[in-house]
C-alpha cells in the first residue's frame, strides 16, 4: 500500500455533514481527513480547486471557521481480524461496547478507537512451516474464537513470499505472526478500504438455496446461497422482525446484521437476546457468529451511508476463509436517504424524488459483492455472501426510486403486504407480487435433495393461491354463498394453506424453524387433504359435512410437529385424511 | 465558553423569510446561537444553519419581522442551543424556546444542556420491556405499551387525540404511583384553546408538580418550533437518567412540527422532497424520537407519545408514514369509528406495537396474551372482509359462518374498543376478548390453539 501523505487545510463552509476545507493541497478522492480541533473523521468526497468537499461521519455542530483539517491519503478501512464475532461496531467500525466503557451512556464526539482490541493475546496454531512459498489467500493459521475457527490468511496485498518464521502460540494483536524472507510482516489483523471489493479466486453460478427455515420464502420464493433478496415494505410490515428471524434461524457460519438508519431498541434485543439464543444447527450461542454493525436514525447520516460498506467488507472477509455468511441490511432505504442528503448539501443535480442521479450506480456497487466464490489462496475454500436487504418504500408504494433501483439487482422479491400485516398474518409476504429467479436454478437442488415431486408441490400450491385470487373477485360480487362446492372447498384450501404452511409463528419455537423436509411433508399432507377432499365432494359428500370434519383441525396443528418427527407424523396424518370422509 | 472578543456584525446582506444572510463572518460555529439586535435595541435569538466562506445564513427565531440590513446587528455568543435544567423547572409553563410563560421568575440552572443530546449508544440501551397499564382495551390487549417506548397517536382532524394521550397519562400513572413519574408536555403550533384545555386537563389528573410544559402557539414564530419538542426531550432525559423520573413525552402537534421543517428549508431553497417537505425529515425527525427509551443500570425512562393530524386522513402523508417508520408502532384513530359514537376511536388493523412482545407474557400480563390478541386481530379482520362484501351482495349472500364474523365484528367494536371512560385492568380487557370469541365456532379460533 501507498506511503501515507499528511496535509493540512482550514474550515471554510459548514453546512451539515458537508464541510468545505480550503488550501487542502494534493488531497485525494474518498481518502479520510480529521476535521477540526477534535478531529472528527471525515471522507474527501469533492476537490475543487482549492477546495475539498469532506462528509463528516459525525455531528458537525460547533464546528467552527478557520479550524485546522488533517488529511491522509488513506481511504476510510475497515480493520478485519480476531475479534469481530459477538463485536457491535458503528457505521465507521468504533467498537460500541468500548465506546460504552469510555463516554458512557451518549456517544461523545471526535473518539478514536480502534475497531479491535490490540491488547488482546490470542492462541495461534499455525498450518505453515518455515520455508514455505505462500500466496495471498493462503491459510497461515488459526485462531479460535468461540466455536468458530479464524483463519489467518495471507493479505490480497501480499501477493506472495517463502516463510521465514511463523510463530506458534500466544501472540498479540500488534505483533507478527509471520515475517517472510523480504521482511515483510503478517500480524492477526488486516486491514482494507471499506469501498473496495475483496479479490477471490472464481465466482461460482447459484446452485444451492440459502435455508431461511421459513416456509414462505424456502419453499415460494428461494434465494441462492451467494444471491441477493429485497425486502420491500411499508411501516409495520414486519421487515425488521424478518431480518432478525432470518439472522436467527438461517443456515449460516457467520451473520453480518446492519442496522443502518433503523431504530436502537430493535438493535438492543438483538444485543440482549442473541447471547441467549441458540444456533438452530450448531447450538452454539447466536452472538458467536453474529457481527454488528450498526448507525441508528440519529446517529450521524454520513456514517449510515458508510455503515453498508464496513458490513459487506467483514462478511466478503469471512467468506474468504471458507465460509457462508449471510448479510442482513436493514434498511436500504435509510442509505439511500443518508445519500440524498449529503447529495443536496452538495448541490448537486437531482434525479427522481431528489436522490442523486448515481443512486442505482452506487447500491450496485453494494449488491454485487454478494455471491459464491472460490476463494483465494491454498486448499479448496468456497465461501458466499448472501444479502437480504429491507427497503422501506414511502407509502408502502413500490414505484419509488429506490426499491425499484434495488430490484435491478435483486433475485429474489419479498414484497411485504400492509393488508396481511394488519391481519397480523406474518410474515406478511405477497405471494402474488412476490418472486424468486433462483428458482429455476434451484430446481435440480430441490429434486435430489429434498424430494422428486418438491417442485410439483410449490406449482399446486401456487395454483391453488392464483386459484383463490380469481374467486375472491368472483365473491366480492356473489358472496361466498352464490359460489359452487368445489370453489368453495378450493377457497377452504387456500384458507388452510395460508393458515396452516404460509403463516409462521417465529415466537413459538417448535414452528419458528422449519426444514425443508418439514415443508415437504406439510405439503404433502395438505394436498393429501385437498385430493380427499375433492373426490368425496364428488361422491356427494356434502361440503358442510368435510369442513366439519375433525381433519381439518389436525393439519393446522401440523406446524408444530418436531422437525425430526415430521415424516412419521405426517404419514400418520396423511393415512387418517384418506379414511376420512368414507361416512 | 465565551469569546474573548467579542465579535459584532453589521453586515445583514438578505432577509429572506425567516433567514437572514451575513456577510464578512471571520469566526464563527456551525449551530452556533447569535443575538440579533434591532435599531430599537430588541434582542432577538438565531442560529447558524449554514457557514460558507464568510457568508452565515442565520434562522431568526422570533420572526425577521423589523430587520434591516442598514443598523441591525448581529452578535455571536460563542455557544450552541443549550438549556439550563432543574428539577425546579417540574410544575412551571414555558415558552417554545423554555422561558416562562407562566408569569414567574426563570429557573436557576442546575446545568445547561445541548438540546440536540447525543445520540444513544445502542449499546447501553436497556430492552424496554416494562408493560405499562394505560386501561386501554385497544392498547393494553392488542397494541402494549410499555416504558422506553415511541407511541404516537395518528389522529384526524376533528378527532379526540388530545382526549385520548390524556386518559393514557391519567390512568398510567396509578401503576407508577411507588416510582417517580411525570409528564412533559411539547407543544408546537397549538391553537390557545387546545393549550388551555391540556393545562385544565393535566391539572385535573396529574399533580401539578409532576408536570412541565413547553407551549409553541399557532399565532408564535414557525422557527421556534423547531426548538420546543428539542427542549422538551433534554429536560425529559435530564430528569430520567439523571434523577431516576419515569417520564412521559407528549409531543403535538408533530404535523405543525414538520410544516415549520418545510418552511424553513423552503426559505433555504433547499431541494424539496415528497410534498415539499425536506430530503432529511426522517434523519431530523428520528433525531427526536430516538430519544425514547431505558438506559442499562440506570431507573428512569423516556417515554414518547407524539400525536400528529394525517392531512386528509391520509396514513401515506409524508409525516405519519416517515414517523410510523421511526416509531414503535402507532395508535391510529379512525373517523369511522368516531362517527359510530365509540370512544376510544382506535382503529386496530392499522394500529401497531412493535414492543409489545416484551412487554406481555408469562409473569408480566398473561401466557396466552399474544394468543388472544392475535386471534381477535384474524378475527376482526375477518369480520371487516366480510363487511364490505355485504354492502355489495347484501346479507343473503352470507353463510352461517359469514355471519357470525360479521356479528363478532360489531360486538368487539361496540364492547372491547368502545369501552368510553371507563377504566379496564389488563384481566379484564383479555377477559373480555375471550368472551367475544365464543361467538364463533371454537374450529375458527386456530390462533388460540
Amino acid at each position: 500500500m501507498a506511503e501515507t501523505v499528511e496535509t493540512r487545510g482550514r474550515i471554510y463552509g459548514v453546512s451539515g455533514p458537508a464541510v468545505v476545507v480550503k488550501g487542502l493541497k494534493g488531497a485525494r478522492m474518498h481518502t479520510i481527513c480529521y476535521v477540526g480541533s477534535s478531529g472528527l473523521l471525515g471522507e474527501i468526497i469533492r476537490i475543487e480547486d482549492e477546495f475539498a468537499t469532506v462528509q463528516v461521519y459525525e455531528d458537525t455542530t460547533g464546528l467552527t471557521l478557520g479550524e485546522e483539517v488533517v488529511s491522509y491519503s488513506e481511504p476510510l478501512m475497515v480493520t478485519l481480524g480476531p475479534g469481530l464475532l459477538s463485536g457491535v461496531f458503528d457505521g465507521i467500525q468504533r467498537p460500541l461496547k468500548r465506546v460504552r466503557e469510555i463516554s458512557g451512556t451518549f456517544i461523545t464526539k471526535g473518539l478514536k478507537l480502534d475497531a479491535l482490541d490490540k491488547e488482546r493475546v490470542w492462541e495461534f496454531t499455525p498450518l505453515k512451516k518455515k520455508g514455505a512459498a505462500v500466496r495471498a489467500g493462503d491459510v497461515l493459521g488459526t485462531v479460535q474464537e468461540g466455536h468458530i475457527t479464524h483463519r489467518i490468511m495471507v493479505p490480497p496485498y501480499i501477493e506472495g513470499g517463502v516463510i521465514k518464521e511463523i510463530v506458534s502460540g500466544e501472540v498479540s494483536a500488534e505483533s507478527p505472526v509471520c515475517i517472510l524472507e523480504d521482511g515483510r510482516t503478517i500480524g492477526l489483523y488486516q486491514r482494507w478500504p471499506a469501498r473496495k471489493r475483496r479479490p477471490f479466486g472464481e465466482a461460482l453460478p447459484p446452485s444451492e438455496p440459502f435455508i431461511t427455515g421459513q416456509r414462505i420464502f424456502d419453499t415460494l420464493f428461494p434465494v441462492a446461497e451467494g444471491g441477493v433478496a429485497i425486502l420491500p415494505g411499508g411501516f409495520g410490515t414486519g421487515k425488521t422482525i424478518t431480518e432478525h428471524t432470518i439472522a436467527r434461524f438461517s443456515v449460516s457460519d457467520i451473520v453480518i446484521y446492519i442496522g443502518c438508519g433503523e431504530r436502537g431498541n430493535e438493535i438492543t434485543e438483538v444485543l440482549r437476546d442473541f447471547p441467549q439464543l441458540k444456533d438452530p444447527v450448531t447450538g452454539y450461542p447466536l452472538s458467536e457468529r453474529t457481527v454488528i454493525v450498526v448507525n441508528t436514525s440519529n446517529m450521524p447520516v454520513a456514517a449510515r451511508e458508510a455503515s453498508v460498506f464496513t458490513g459487506v467488507t467483514i462478511a466478503e472477509y469471512f467468506r474468504d476463509m471458507g465460509y457462508r455468511v449471510s448479510l442482513m441490511a436493514d434498511s436500504i432505504s435509510r442509505w439511500a436517504e443518508a445519500l440524498r442528503e449529503i447529495s443536496s448539501r452538495l448541490e448537486e443535480m437531482p434525479g427522481e424524488e431528489g436522490y442523486p442521479p448515481y443512486l442505482a450506480t452506487r447500491l450496485g456497487t453494494f449488491f454485487e459483492r454478494a455471491g459464491k466464490v472460490r476463494c483465494l489462496g491454498d486448499g479448496d475454500r468456497q465461501g458466499s455472501v448472501t444479502i437480504i436487504g429491507a427497503v422501506s418504500p414511502p407509502g408502502g408504494d413500490f414505484s419509488e426510486p429506490v426499491t425499484q433501483a434495488a430490484m435491478r439487482f435483486t433475485g429474489a422479491l419479498w414484497a411485504l403486504d400492509t393488508e396481511l400485516a394488519y391481519k397480523r398474518h406474518f410474515p406478511a409476504v405477497n405471494w402474488h407480487k412476490s418472486y424468486s429467479l433462483y428458482y429455476y436454478q434451484l430446481r435440480k437442488w430441490l429434486e435430489e435433495n429434498v424430494a422428486p415431486d418438491m417442485p410439483d408441490l410449490r406449482e399446486e400450491l401456487m395454483a391453488v393461491l392464483q386459484k383463490e385470487a380469481e374467486l375472491a373477485e368472483v365473491v366480492q360480487i356473489v358472496g361466498t354463498e352464490g359460489l359452487h362446492d368445489e370453489d368453495r372447498l378450493t377457497l377452504e384450501i387456500a384458507d388452510i394453506i395460508k393458515e396452516a404452511f404460509l403463516r409462521q409463528n417465529v415466537f413459538n419455537p417448535k414452528d419458528a424453524f422449519a426444514t425443508y423436509t418439514k415443508q415437504y411433508w406439510m405439503l404433502r399432507a395438505i394436498f393429501a387433504y385437498k385430493n380427499t377432499a375433492t373426490e368425496a365432494l364428488k361422491r356427494g359428500v356434502y361440503l358442510e359435512k368435510i369442513l366439519s370434519h375433525p381433519v381439518r383441525t389436525s393439519i393446522m396443528d401440523v406446524r408444530n410437529a418436531d422437525n425430526q418427527q415430521i415424516e412419521k407424523e405426517a404419514r400418520k396424518l396423511i393415512e387418517e385424511i384418506e379414511g376420512a370422509f368414507t361416512e | 465558553m465565551i469569546d474573548p472578543i467579542t465579535r459584532y456584525y453589521r453586515t445583514v446582506k438578505d432577509v429572506t423569510g425567516p433567514l437572514i444572510y451575513v456577510t464578512g463572518i471571520k469566526k464563527a460555529s456551525f449551530g452556533e446561537m447569535c443575538a440579533i439586535r434591532l435599531t430599537e435595541g430588541e434582542e432577538r435569538l438565531g442560529q447558524i444553519l449554514k457557514l460558507e466562506g464568510e457568508l452565515a445564513v442565520i434562522e431568526v427565531l422570533e420572526g425577521t419581522s423589523g430587520i434591516d440590513s442598514e443598523t441591525t446587528t448581529v452578535i455571536p455568543t460563542g455557544d450552541i442551543a443549550k438549556i439550563g435544567v432543574s428539577l425546579e423547572m417540574l410544575g412551571r409553563v414555558f415558552d417554545g424556546v423554555g422561558k416562562p410563560r407562566d408569569g414567574l421568575p426563570p429557573v436557576i440552572p442546575d446545568k445547561y444542556i445541548d438540546i440536540n443530546g447525543l445520540p444513544m449508544n445502542p449499546a447501553s440501551r436497556e430492552k424496554p420491556d416494562y408493560f405499562i397499564q394505560t386501561g386501554i382495551s385497544a392498547i393494553d390487549g392488542l397494541n402494549t405499551l410499555v416504558r422506553g417506548q415511541k407511541l404516537p397517536i395518528f389522529s384526524c382532524a376533528g378527532l379526540p387525540a388530545n382526549e385520548l394521550a390524556l386518559q393514557i397519562v391519567r390512568q398510567a400513572k396509578i401503576s407508577e404511583e411507588e416510582e417517580r413519574f411525570c409528564v412533559i408536555l411539547g407543544a408546537m403550533g397549538i391553537t390557545s384553546r387546545e393549550a388551555f384545555f391540556f393545562m385544565e386537563s393535566l391539572a385535573e389528573s396529574v399533580a401539578q408538580e409532576r408536570t412541565i410544559a413547553f407551549i409553541n402557539l399557532a399565532g408564535e414564530p414557525t422557527t421556534e418550533r423547531l426548538f420546543t419538542p428539542r427542549i422538551a426531550l433534554t429536560v425529559a432525559e435530564y430528569l430520567a437518567f439523571e434523577h431516576d423520573y419515569q417520564v412521559m413525552v407528549i409531543l403535538t402537534d408533530m404535523t405543525a412540527y414538520c410544516e415549520a421543517l418545510r418552511e424553513i428549508a423552503g426559505a433555504r431553497d433547499e431541494i424539496p422532497g415528497r410534498r415539499s417537505y425536506p430530503g432529511y425529515m426522517y434523519t431530523d425527525l428520528a433525531t427526536l424520537y430516538e430519544r425514547a427509551g431505558r438506559i442499562r443500570d440506570r431507573r428512569g425512562s423516556v417515554t414518547i407519545m407524539p400525536i400528529l393530524t394525517m392531512p386528509e386522513d391520509d396514513i401515506t402523508h409524508p409525516v405519519p408514514d416517515l414517523t410510523g417508520y421511526i416509531t414503535e408502532g402507532q395508535i391510529v384513530l379512525s373517523r369511522t369509528l368516531h362517527n359510530k359514537g365509540i370512544y376510544p376511536p382506535i382503529d386496530v388493523l392499522p394500529s401497531l406495537s412493535r414492543l409489545m412482545n416484551l412487554g406481555i407474557g408469562r409473569g408480566k400480563t398473561r401466557e396466552d396474551h399474544r394468543k388472544i390478541a392475535d386471534q381477535l386481530y384474524a378475527s376482526y379482520a375477518r369480520g371487516c372482509e366480510i363487511r364490505r362484501i355485504v354492502s355489495i351482495v347484501g346479507m343473503e349472500g352470507l353463510t352461517e359462518l359469514d355471519r357470525k364474523y360479521l356479528f363478532f365484528a360489531d360486538e368487539f367494536e361496540r364492547r372491547f374498543i368502545g369501552q368510553g371512560e371507563k377504566e379496564r385492568t389488563i384481566a379484564e380487557t383479555l377477559e373480555l376478548g375471550l368472551t367475544l370469541l365464543k361467538i364463533l365456532p371454537e374450529t375458527e379460533l386456530v390462533r388460540l390453539r
